[in-house]
């Protein structure tokens, strides 16, 4: 039997690497299942229900909390540079994605240094007018800020795309038959937006339930705080492994709450409309209230941390101490991240072509279950790895293969969404006229649909390099001795205290990160910021 | 597209110049290589391990992280471990890989340089350095006739809003299970809950509360000793200064940072030439002398940093210092019930 646009039988060659993957992509979480199973009644003590119940509660607060204010920030910023005559709109909006390059913990060491206590700020005012002390920003307040600055873009860049393919037509016709501007984009617009928010929402969730760096340096009681404290802190294991497993499962109650929400969102956009851009909304007055608005949103998470950073980098040397810039660092960063992002690109090319060109039950499973690294967070598997390479690696233990491994797992996701809608691009037709021409499958594979689907490839390698260099549990955890990375040198800095220390590292991090995500925020097409979830 | 393209090339190359460094710098190391897990901060100690290289010229690999961490790994790795020693912050994480069999036995005349307080009773580690727990306090605050006398007292309401304690430092932890071993646990929750009461300032770190109390961010800190002398290398008039407990007092605990040979090793001369160095002199020296340094030297005939009451003179309760790993993980759940863990 010939399936529409495939060709016949599964591809042996396709078939077998793609389960392999999918067999060792799905190997932390069966580990760490099994390791905690086998723990003893006494190792779930550990989940005493009231505080255990607590650090979900806290969890499940953070990430509403910090989803609540990406969107709160994002969406009158994306209206105002899509939709409205501000000026300098195309600047704004430019600046307005940068702060994705600052990962959560620079932020929060940043923030930390200008708002903390004895921070610059609290000195400054100190001088001028006294004030001795600032409202606590260790907790809450202070994870909210820090993710909120690293996660907001993400809300931003898709609710700025979603406006600009709106069909003013139906705000246009809601305008007329007489509801106000405000309802019109209340009842109209915003419910078009749904998809776009919902797809940046959970990008914003999964960002901070799996967040390590912020919710440490806040001392905030998330579950990947308390995973590590466990970890760090007690000889008998299986408690951390207990806890991460109760962190996987509320990343998967969130992943299927959303794709409820997405599925009832899709069905209230109605029909593409014309591409006709709207007419920019005249501010007027309004103009001065905008900008300020504009600006303390990019003054607060764009200025403020990199200002500090800058800070700190200059100051520093003044005082007399010598500044190695970390070299090495940069380059164990770089090596790390490339391998994943090559072994990433070349391992999901089987699962994406059997789920597009061969579909059927079994290969769009298989493309499923690629996505289980979304539900890891980098702690859960670097903890898994840990145990079983300690126990059953032998020579893998404590290699840079190993550490590659854990990137390639937690960012598999990304290079094949940004692959599979490359793939879902490319005519199938062209690969069957190679085939009737007689190319063999595997060479149609490599010289033709390759080729075609390259800038999805070469944007899911961007994607998986710039996440693996920003990664920092999985690399703390499962680095080889002596292999440090700009990620495990900030958070050095920051573990002795030494938090001006890190700003060498962490604005090289930065300057390293920076050039990837222009490219990637200023591709429209399928594969940047937008296919990151499918 | 291209773009992304030339900066993916742009990585090739960099990565290209780190792999090639790597690699070089692996095949060099063919003579005799140790391999260390290192509690002890990479600041603190690498110069030390740097010296011994230079005299012995036996290399070392060193994994930092935290002494509870390393010991967990080291039993996770069982027979595929490849540490030759471990080199740990506090007595307990070398007493519950001790206790496994995780360690070798000792020789005698290793052990017998240090007191009997402070090494193994089943002779699989011994101390190297000494830390007292004290309490630092502001000066320009407090005067030292106006702290209580006892680690009990600073539950008293005049101290609501001015204590600063690392509820996560495993210091910290030790001191409150020698607590809950001398006291017992009822005291010691009431304890706890009464200082809680009190609002603490809590940090992750030893290091933020002597800031916080050089600037008067809060009044007294419970912390090991030595930090001081870390804050006074920095601030040299800095308002800051320690107490000491006498007798019996949970708060006078001395806990070691020790050092053990890893069962499995197959370097067991070289490994135990570190342990030796680390009790020789020029270690023992480096540990109690030097800028920022002020921990207890263990050996007999090196004098403790001026200033600091001598060892014999702090008692602390009295319970076997490798025998507090076993009860951390009560303490942690006390800590956690009574609130300092969120």
């Amino acid at each position: 039997m010939r399936r529409p646009g495939g060709a016949g039988r599964l591809p042996l060659l396709l078939a077998v690497p793609a389960v392999v993957t999918v067999g060792l992509v799905l190997l932390p979480l069966a580990y760490l299942a099994l390791r905690a199973g086998t723990g003893g009644s006494e190792a779930w003590s550990v989940l005493d229900p009231g505080p255990t119940a607590r650090l979900v509660l806290d969890t499940a607060l953070l990430v509403a909390a910090v989803v609540a204010a990406s969107v709160a920030v994002a969406l009158p910023l994306a209206w105002l540079v899509t939709r409205t005559d501000l000026p300098g709109r195309r600047l704004w909006a430019a600046a307005a994605a940068l702060p994705l390059v600052i990962p959560s913990y620079v932020a929060a060491l940043a923030l930390l240094g200008a708002l903390g206590p004895r921070g610059l700020l609290q000195g400054l005012l100190e001088r001028v007018l006294g004030v001795e002390r600032l409202p606590e920003i260790y907790g809450l307040s202070g994870a909210v800020l820090a993710l909120t600055l690293s996660t907001y873009p993400y809300v931003f860049l898709l609710a700025a795309a979603a406006l600009r393919g709106l069909d003013p037509a139906q705000e246009e016709a809601a305008r007329s038959l007489g509801l106000s501007p405000l309802a019109s984009f209340r009842r109209v617009t915003l419910p078009s937006l749904r998809p776009a928010l919902g797809a940046g929402g959970l990008l914003v969730a999964l960002y901070t339930l799996s967040d390590f760096g912020a919710v440490s340096l806040m001392q905030y009681p998330a579950l990947t705080r308390a995973v590590y404290l466990q970890y760090q802190a007690l000889f008998n294991r299986t408690p951390a492994a207990v806890l991460a497993l109760v962190l996987v499962a509320l990343t998967a109650v969130l992943l299927v709450l959303e794709s409820r929400y997405a599925r009832r969102a899709r069905m209230l956009v109605s029909g593409r409309g014309t591409a006709q851009p709207a007419r920019p909304v005249a501010l007027g007055r309004w103009r001065w209230p905008a900008l300020a608005f504009c600006s303390l949103v990019l003054g607060l998470f764009l200025v403020l941390p990199v200002g500090v950073l800058v800070y700190w980098a200059v100051r520093v040397p003044a005082l007399g101490a010598r500044v190695d810039l970390p070299w090495s660092e940069v380059g164990n960063s770089l090596f790390g991240s490339a391998l994943a992002a090559a072994v990433a690109v070349v391992a999901v090319l089987p699962i994406a072509v059997l789920a597009q060109r061969y579909s059927s039950r079994w290969t769009r499973a298989l493309e499923r279950l690629s996505f289980t690294g979304n539900a890891l967070p980098g702690i859960v598997i670097a903890l898994s790895l840990v145990f079983f390479a300690a126990r059953y690696g032998g020579r893998i233990y404590q290699t840079l293969p190993l550490l590659v491994f854990a990137y390639v797992v937690r960012f598999l996701p990304q290079a094949l969404a940004a692959t599979g809608a490359a793939l879902r691009g490319v005519s199938p037709r062209v690969e069957e006229a190679a085939r009737g021409l007689g190319r063999r499958p595997a060479a149609v594979l490599l010289t033709v649909t390759v080729p075609l689907v390259r800038p999805g490839i070469l944007a899911g390698a961007a994607l998986v390099f710039l996440s693996a260099m920003k990664e920092l549990p999985a690399t703390l955890l499962l680095r080889p001795i002596g292999f440090d990375t700009l990620a495990t040198e900030i958070w050095s800095a920051t573990t002795v205290g030494a938090y001006s220390e890190a700003a060498p590292a962490a604005l090289l991090l930065i300057a390293v990160s920076a050039p990837f995500v222009y490219v990637l925020a200023a591709r429209r097409e399928a594969g940047g910021f937008g296919a990151r979830v499918e | 597209m291209r773009r992304i393209l030339v900066l993916l090339c742009l990585v090739a190359l960099a990565t290209a110049a780190a792999a090639e460094r790597t690699l070089t710098a692996e095949s060099a190391g063919e003579a005799a290589t140790l391999t260390v897990y290192s509690g002890r901060e990479e600041k603190f100690v690498q110069p030390l391990f740097d010296r011994f290289t230079q005299l012995t010229g036996i290399e070392l690999r060193v994994r930092y992280g935290d002494s509870a961490e390393l010991a967990a790994t080291i039993a996770e790795e069982g027979g595929n471990s490849p540490a030759d020693l471990f080199f740990s912050q506090d007595a307990g994480a070398l007493g519950v890989l001790g206790a496994e069999g995780r360690l070798r036995v000792l020789p005698d005349r290793t052990l017998a340089r240090v007191g009997r307080r402070f090494r193994a009773p089943g002779k699989r580690w011994v101390g190297t350095s000494g830390r007292a727990r004290v309490v630092a306090y502001n000066t320009d605050a407090l005067r030292r006739d106006e702290l209580p006398r006892t680690i009990w007292g600073y539950t008293n309401p005049r101290f609501r809003g001015k204590i600063g304690l690392p509820p996560t430092n495993a210091s910290f932890q030790a001191f409150v299970t020698a607590m809950r071993l001398t006291a017992g646990e009822d005291r010691t929750r009431d304890w706890l809950t009464a200082i809680r009461a009190n609002q603490p300032k809590l940090y992750a770190k030893n290091s933020q509360i002597l800031t916080a109390l050089a600037s008067r961010e809060i009044e007294v800190g419970f912390v090991n000793h030595y930090y001081l002398y870390q804050l006074l290398e920095q601030q040299p008039d800095a308002p800051v200064r320690n107490q000491f407990f006498q007798g019996r007092d949970p708060g006078a605990l001395v806990n070691v940072a020790g050092v053990g040979i890893v069962a499995t090793t197959k370097q067991g001369r070289a490994a135990q030439r570190l342990v030796d160095f680390l009790l020789g002199k020029e270690a023992q020296r480096y540990f109690a002398q030097g800028p920022g340094r002020a921990e207890y030297p263990l050996v007999p005939g090196i004098k403790p940093r001026v200033g600091l009451p001598g060892l014999r003179n702090i008692q602390g309760p009295n319970v076997s210092l490798g025998s507090l790993g076993r009860q951390l993980e009560r303490t942690l759940q006390l800590l956690n019930e009574v609130g300092f863990t969120r």
